[in-house]
């Protein structure tokens, strides 16, 4: 930036240049922030609006700040229910899918065996295969096992597709760890478990962290298993319960609004707490899209 | 069990590699794999779900070629990637040139908004943007109207021309702060002395953008270009929340098509077929896209 105003033939001509660009790029910027946050902050108050006030306009402050909404979207229309849901199933997704992957992971990257790169081979099918490929007989097969409109019916699948990644992901962590960390381990008499858990692991809290975030966010917002395999009401998650919420409610948009805005508010907050693992899950090239 | 694995390591086959990775393997096994063998296997039968399963052949194959819904499906899908892949990539490549070479205030307010889209369910998303078109209250119309724009308020989802773009939007705007944020971190990367040659070559911004930035940035683009069109040819949620097809089969995708056909009206095999249409598509185009960066000499 200095350096192009000692490079310029007329620095009077191109500090203007400068400070008119800056104009431009805020403007730009501006722009964008506006496109991006706007939707959000105009729905969250027409949670707050009656419907008769939301004629009124969409960019009007509600005269009250009525909770109304949010409460009877919270109780009555069951979001407290679908909120639990979204827990009982993302945390052992999450927890199992991180134990597991990081198993695989560390067999892949360091044990020699025989049937290493076929096995590995296949595991990636599992990352590049969207989940249109399995979803039918997936569910024949929950139904044949009983586990249709279970708990189950989305806890046993989502782990499925993040072990696959989570292997894919530990292993390219493991393999790039210097080898005499597990030597000098080795030399300690730790078999490979206690190597694994008490001296990879500990040294591994960024690639582990990251994993877990996506395996929550990715389980959190998944929305076709849980819309094939779970039927009941009292079993949905978060977006199920929600795009069944709005197909009933079409008409009363602050009831709907409050809705949404309960259910996008937790990812804003995780989001938030979790952004550098955001930003490293991203930017490390993770191929697997929702 | 360590004396029998120790034992084990000295014999030459070792067990203890095939217990580290059995049990996410055999998650991945039942759920995923023979799933997607049992797929191909479906779209040979003509199955109800619960009638007898009849073995039927390409029948399944040679009926999607004439299936207005399922062609336009593709056709959609095709065209979402203007706006889930072109439309991302070419926003996220301004910003990143703006946000990039400068120190600006509020950079990380900027950095942190943009990606929240991404984060969020996509139902959320649809939901949000339904309120946005509702062509009675929403803050599009509302806003078209109070700048004396009324001709141009509309009915944007349910509107037959306009229906698809409304939808393509919505999807640019999740996609956009996914490519900055990629694009963002690959270019901390690049050499600062590249930029400084530039400009003693007296390159301007555009220049830069052209011969610094994107070339530096490349694994980052190939990583956003797989991303999104595998995104652009999935989509699924966001159709569901917003249009379900409509109108008419305007924003009909293969996904919404595949589900309709599965589980509302019972054709599992003909849907299987479908899946297996989709799927090879997917799989065939990011092998191409990822092998064509590896011969770029990109590191993705």
């Amino acid at each position: 930036m200095n350096g192009s105003a000692k490079a310029s033939p007329s620095p009077v001509y191109f500090r203007l240049l400068n400070a008119v660009s800056n104009v431009v790029i805020y403007v730009l910027l501006l722009a964008f922030l506006v496109f991006t946050v706007v939707p959000f902050v105009t729905i969250a108050m027409a949670g707050f609006k009656t419907p008769v006030e939301l004629v009124g306009g969409a960019f009007t402050l509600p005269k009250q700040w009525l909770f109304t909404n949010y409460v009877n979207a919270w109780k009555q229309a069951h979001f407290d229910w679908y909120f639990r849901n979204s827990v009982i199933v993302a945390l052992p997704v999450v927890v199992i899918s991180t134990v597991l992957s990081i198993m695989s992971g560390y067999a892949f990257a360091l044990m020699k065996f025989d049937l290493s790169k076929v096995l590995f081979a296949i595991f990636l099918l599992g990352i590049m295969a969207p989940q249109e490929a399995y979803i039918i007989p997936l569910y024949y097969l929950l139904v044949d096992m009983g586990l249709n409109d279970t708990y189950f019916a989305m806890i046993l699948p989502q782990i499925a597709m993040s072990v696959c990644f989570g292997t894919f992901w530990m292993r390219g962590f493991f393999a790039a760890l210097p080898g005499d960390l597990v030597d000098a381990a080795r030399v300690d008499g730790c078999n490979p478990w206690q190597v694994l858990w008490s001296v990879l692991v500990p040294n591994a809290w960024a690639a582990v962290s990251t994993m877990c975030v996506l395996f929550f966010i990715w389980t959190w917002n998944d929305f076709m298993i849980a819309l094939v395999n779970v039927s009941s009401d009292a079993l949905r998650t978060l977006p199920l319960g929600l795009a069944f919420f709005q197909g009933r409610h079409t008409a009363n948009v602050p009831l709907v609004s409050a809705g949404a805005t309960i259910v996008a508010l937790p990812n804003i907050v995780v989001y938030l707490l979790f952004q550098r693992q955001f930003t490293r899950g991203v930017t490390s090239g993770t191929l697997h899209g929702q | 069990m360590d004396q029998a694995q120790a034992a084990g390591s000295k014999r030459k086959f070792r067990l203890m590699p095939y217990l580290f990775v059995l049990p996410a393997f055999l998650f991945f096994f039942i759920f995923i794999l023979i799933p997607v063998l049992n797929t191909l296997r479906y779209s040979f039968f003509d199955w109800t779900g619960f009638s007898d399963a009849v073995f039927v052949g390409l029948s399944n194959y040679r009926e999607l070629a004439a299936d207005q819904n399922f062609l336009a499906g593709i056709l959609n899908n095709l065209k979402f990637i203007f706006f889930f892949t072109a439309l991302p990539i070419a926003v996220a490549l301004a910003l990143t040139a703006a946000l990039s070479r400068r120190r600006l205030w509020g950079r990380n307010i900027f950095r942190v908004s943009f990606f929240v889209s991404y984060v969020m369910p996509m139902v959320v998303v649809g939901v949000v943007w339904r309120w946005i078109y509702n062509p009675v209250f929403g803050p599009l119309n509302t806003a078209l109207k109070s700048v004396g724009l009324q001709t141009l308020a509309k009915a944007w989802l349910g509107d037959f021309s306009l229906a698809f773009i409304a939808v393509g939007i919505i999807a640019t705007w999740v996609q956009y702060g996914y490519c900055l944020t990629l694009f963002m971190a690959g270019v901390q990367r690049i050499d600062e002395a590249l930029y400084d040659a530039a400009k003693v070559d007296g390159a301007n911004a555009w220049h830069q953008l052209l011969h610094v930035t994107i070339p530096g940035i490349r694994a980052e683009i190939s990583v956003a270009l797989v991303t999104t069109f595998i995104a652009a040819l999935r989509v699924f949620d966001l159709i569901f929340v917003t249009t379900r097809g409509g109108p008419g089969s305007e924003t009909m995708v293969t996904s919404l098509w595949l589900y309709t056909n599965a589980f509302q009206i019972n054709r599992v095999g003909y849907a299987a077929a479908i899946a297996v249409v989709q799927t090879f598509i997917i799989l065939a185009i990011s092998y191409f896209l990822l092998n064509r960066s590896k011969l770029q000499g990109g590191t993705a």
